[in-house]
């Protein structure tokens, strides 16, 4: 079905349980025909012919092409990836109770509708992408997705990616923002593990602070580390479940708001 | 292992570029910080380019190494992720090489 992922062969992602065809991806094939060109326009000898194309440039032209839109309409989007379990759909509901403004949500999974049906009992749009054996969200998947909540001007739209902290490092969906989320439940070490995800955060949100008296997380330790791979980005310590530091949380959505919506 | 999507990708983009023409190799450029492993490329490009015109192609990786700039002293240097510390203590590094996922060049047979 995906064909970036390879690991997605033979299941197919679904949008709300309905099947999602790689429409939109398909409505880009004619830029296919660019490539036919290059094999007369950039011929190095006989038979080699140069192509210089990027791996990825499918789902990269689709990511462009969301942002755009988002932009155009004053949209702020914001990439939520973490390990599963780090309480991202928990961190989504509280904040969908207390920020002001219209909000949507794509919940990104392998499987179940369960966390679409927890961002709609806040009463916010949510769809549910499915995405099969897949490891992560792509581009053209994200586009289905808000063509779906069609997302007013001004709005947040949060996305929920499969929890992974390897692949979903790799794809660009066209988000404003990328937000790592780490519980401290995890461990302290994980953003030397998966440096390539903290590399590319914009902010870390450590959550489930309220659980520290009870581990061994060494929490200067893990800032230290998120600090090594990551210097310039933010951190912010919460717990979804008290309400612990939630405050910062929404105040830099809502700075994040007016700014990229000016930037547009 | 998402290097058997990558491979697939690769596939696409020079059989779209191939046409009916069979290919007898195929370049492509990874970087070092790419996150992408070039033995399992390998092992996943048979598979991949069977019933195609790449069927019996040779895969040859160019591995790019990790190349940063400091932003503070201007110094370049080589590195095996995206992320460290400049000699001059800095840590305001920028990519210069390694980030590449790029198919070069194909050959025709």
């Amino acid at each position: 079905m995906c064909t970036v992922c390879g690991c997605s062969e033979g299941a197919e992602t679904q949008l709300d349980g309905k099947s999602l065809k790689h429409t939109h991806s398909h409505d880009h094939s004619h830029e296919h025909g660019h490539s036919h060109d290059h094999l007369h326009s950039h011929e190095t000898g006989d038979k080699t012919v140069a192509l210089e194309q990027a791996i990825l440039s499918k789902n990269d032209r689709i990511a462009s092409d969301n942002r755009r839109w988002f932009d155009k309409l004053g949209i702020v989007c914001l990439n939520l990836l973490s390990s599963p379990g780090s309480g991202k759909t928990t961190l989504l509901e509280k904040t969908l109770k207390q920020l002001s403004g219209p909000c949507c949500v794509v919940e990104g999974d392998q499987a179940t509708e369960n966390d679409a049906q927890r961002i709609r009992a806040t009463g916010a749009l949510a769809v549910q992408i499915n995405t099969g054996t897949g490891c992560h969200l792509e581009a053209d998947m994200l586009h289905a997705g808000i063509h779906e909540l069609e997302p007013e001007p001004g709005s947040v739209v949060f996305v929920e990616n499969v929890g992974n902290l390897v692949c979903p490092a790799l794809f660009d969906l066209g988000e404003n923002k990328r937000v790592v989320v780490l519980s401290v439940t995890e461990g302290e070490d994980k953003p030397l593990k998966y440096p390539h995800m903290f590399h590319k955060a914009d902010l870390v949100v450590l959550n489930k602070v309220d659980l520290l008296p009870h581990l061994d997380f060494d929490l200067q330790a893990c800032l230290g580390y998120v600090r090594e791979v990551n210097p310039n980005c933010r951190i912010l310590q919460l717990s979804a479940k008290t309400g612990e530091g939630m405050q910062a949380w929404l105040e830099w959505l809502e700075a994040e708001r007016p700014e990229l919506a000016v930037s547009a | 292992m998402h290097e058997l999507g990558i491979t697939r990708n690769i596939v696409s983009i020079v059989a779209d570029a191939a046409g009916s023409n069979p290919v007898a190799r195929v370049s492509v450029k990874i970087g070092e910080f790419s996150a992408v492993l070039p033995d399992a490329l390998h092992f996943c490009f048979d598979s991949c380019t069977r019933g195609t015109v790449l069927e019996n192609a040779r895969l040859e990786i160019i591995n790019v190494p990790g190349r940063l700039a400091c932003s503070d002293c201007g110094i370049e240097f080589g590195s095996s992720t995206p992320f460290g510390r400049c000699q001059c203590g800095s840590r305001n590094l920028r990519c210069v090489a390694g980030d590449e996922l790029l198919v070069h060049e194909m050959e025709l047979q």
